[in-house]
């Protein structure tokens, strides 16, 4: 599509971080420390390194990578809990790709597969589905994560089943929501987030106004941004007019994807299905209330909490491990212990190692050891 | 998982389960359309338009008329830019 190599022009891009450069003076003039911007979701920190934007910046400015990578905050505990569904007889457990090498306490699903467990990679919950259609005889589970972006999807995949009477169809169920952790983040103590980019695909389903709160409450800018390269820029050239301006709102760069009422059908897709957790544990941040979402009782017999005996147990986090501390900004992947020592993608310590989403696999693919470049790496390639 | 890829509706196939078929760059696919369905417009009206499709579901339509906005935007900044370089090299202070 031509869009998307519009939204990847060079010379734009120039202009862009020239406009911010220019700009970002006026702001440093009465400030003590780095302005610091955080891009909550992974698939902003994804293109950030890809494209290698932050060699754009001025000094000054430091993007914080946050915790919006669904796979990278799921605890160990959850992993277990997989497995041993996993494990069950005439099971066979789906799931997206991202989550097959995430690390639990003894193995990773890619280990029990080939230990003999039927897990099977799926692009799409409808593929779980078509599977639960295709062996009547066995029960076909989907391992459910994402934030609310994912969220409609499974949500219309359940009402489908249910529909269809598919009683062999199940979901275990790991949605998080964006609202709360973005909540958690600015709670933090040793929290020093100026402004956010928030993440463009939760806005196209929940909208702009869950967002208003850090803005009116807290007094952090944030712009609601897409994924291209320009998007970014743009959304931080934005964020800096805001602190220039002494404004502080809730600003939308993805307009042509995310509409500012969000997607009806969606949201009543969720409501409809899912209710708030009371709390949810998440790799490296702990538990945060109503963070996450479960099945509504009325679709009990879809929910494989309910179906299947779940071991639940919490597991800590390696003590060599310090995602918790990047996740939350307070230090760089490279900062960590174990980074690119015994934690590399190929044999992650933690998940923001496993992901091409998570901070500490984009600065160990990307490098953090490039020299600045004044052109951004538009020859990379997916 | 979270980042989606354009597509365009070139068929439905599926009215009452809401499945129509997209081309991803050449790649078709059964997707669903709940999301981008609106109550006062026949399927039918779906065919042709550009959707962002997640994990085997279009989520939103692609509004070519914003992102034609956002990217005049952007050329507008390149355009200013040179001129205000150029002020600022001539300015005086
Ligand atoms: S290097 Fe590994 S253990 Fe350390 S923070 Fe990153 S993912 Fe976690």
């Amino acid at each position: 599509m031509k869009l998307v190599d519009e939204f990847r022009d060079p010379d734009k891009a120039q202009a862009l971080a020239t406009h911010i450069r220019e700009v970002l003076p006026k702001v440093m003039a009465d400030r003590r420390r780095t302005l610091q911007i955080m891009e909550f979701c992974g698939g902003h920190t994804h293109t950030i390194f890809k494209f290698g934007l932050e060699e754009l910046l001025p000094e000054g400015i430091e993007l914080v990578h946050g915790p919006g990578c669904p796979v990278c905050v799921l605890p160990m505990g959850r992993i277990d809990d997989a497995i041993a569904i996993a494990h069950q007889p005439n099971v066979i457990f789906t799931t997206f790709g991202d989550a097959m090498r995430v690390p639990g306490s003894r193995q990773s699903l890619l280990q029990a597969k080939a230990d003999g467990a039927d897990i099977r990679m799926v692009y799409s919950p409808t593929d779980a589905l078509a599977l639960a259609r295709q062996h009547p005889e066995k029960r076909v589970v989907f391992f459910a994560l994402g934030f609310e972006t994912t969220m409609p999807s499974t949500a219309l995949t359940v009402l489908q089943a249910e529909k269809e009477g598919l009683g062999n169809f199940s979901l275990f169920c790991n949605h998080i929501t964006t609202v709360p952790t973005i909540k958690a983040v600015l709670d933090s103590p040793a929290m020093q987030i100026d402004g956010f980019i928030a993440p463009g695909h939760v806005s196209m389903v929940v909208g702009e106004q869950p967002f208003q709160f850090v803005a009116g409450h807290y007094n952090k800018p944030i712009v609601i941004a897409g994924f291209e390269p320009l998007d970014i820029l743009q959304a931080l050239s934005m964020l800096i007019d805001q602190f220039a301006e002494s404004r502080c709102e809730v600003a939308n760069q993805y307009t042509r994807v995310a509409p500012p009422e969000g997607n009806p059908a969606g949201l009543a897709a969720i409501h409809k299905v899912f209710e708030l957790r009371e709390f949810f544990e998440w790799r490296g941040l702990g538990s945060i209330d109503h963070s996450g979402v479960k099945m509504r009782p009325a679709f009990a017999q879809f929910d494989a909490e309910c179906i299947f005996d779940v071991p639940n147990v919490r597991i800590a986090d390696p003590k060599s491990a310090q995602c918790g501390e990047v996740v939350k900004g307070v230090i760089k992947p490279w900062e960590c212990k174990v980074f690119g020592k015994a934690c590399t993608p190929q044999t992650p310590v933690g998940a923001l190692m496993v992901s091409s989403e998570g901070a500490c696999a984009a600065y160990y693919n990307y490098g953090k050891h490039i020299p600045r470049v004044d052109a951004l790496r538009f020859d990379a390639t997916e | 998982m979270c980042l989606g890829i354009p597509g365009q509706i070139v068929a439905i196939i599926d009215a009452d389960n809401g499945i129509a078929k997209v081309d991803v760059s050449g790649v078709k696919r059964d997707v669903n359309i709940a999301c981008v369905r609106r109550p006062d417009e026949a399927d039918t009206a779906l065919i042709g338009i550009w959707v962002l499709v997640h994990v085997g579901f279009a989520m939103s339509r692609i509004d070519e008329q914003e992102a034609a906005k956002t990217l005049a935007l952007l050329d507008q900044l390149g355009e200013i830019q040179p001129e205000l370089n150029a002020m600022r090299e001539t300015a005086t202070s």
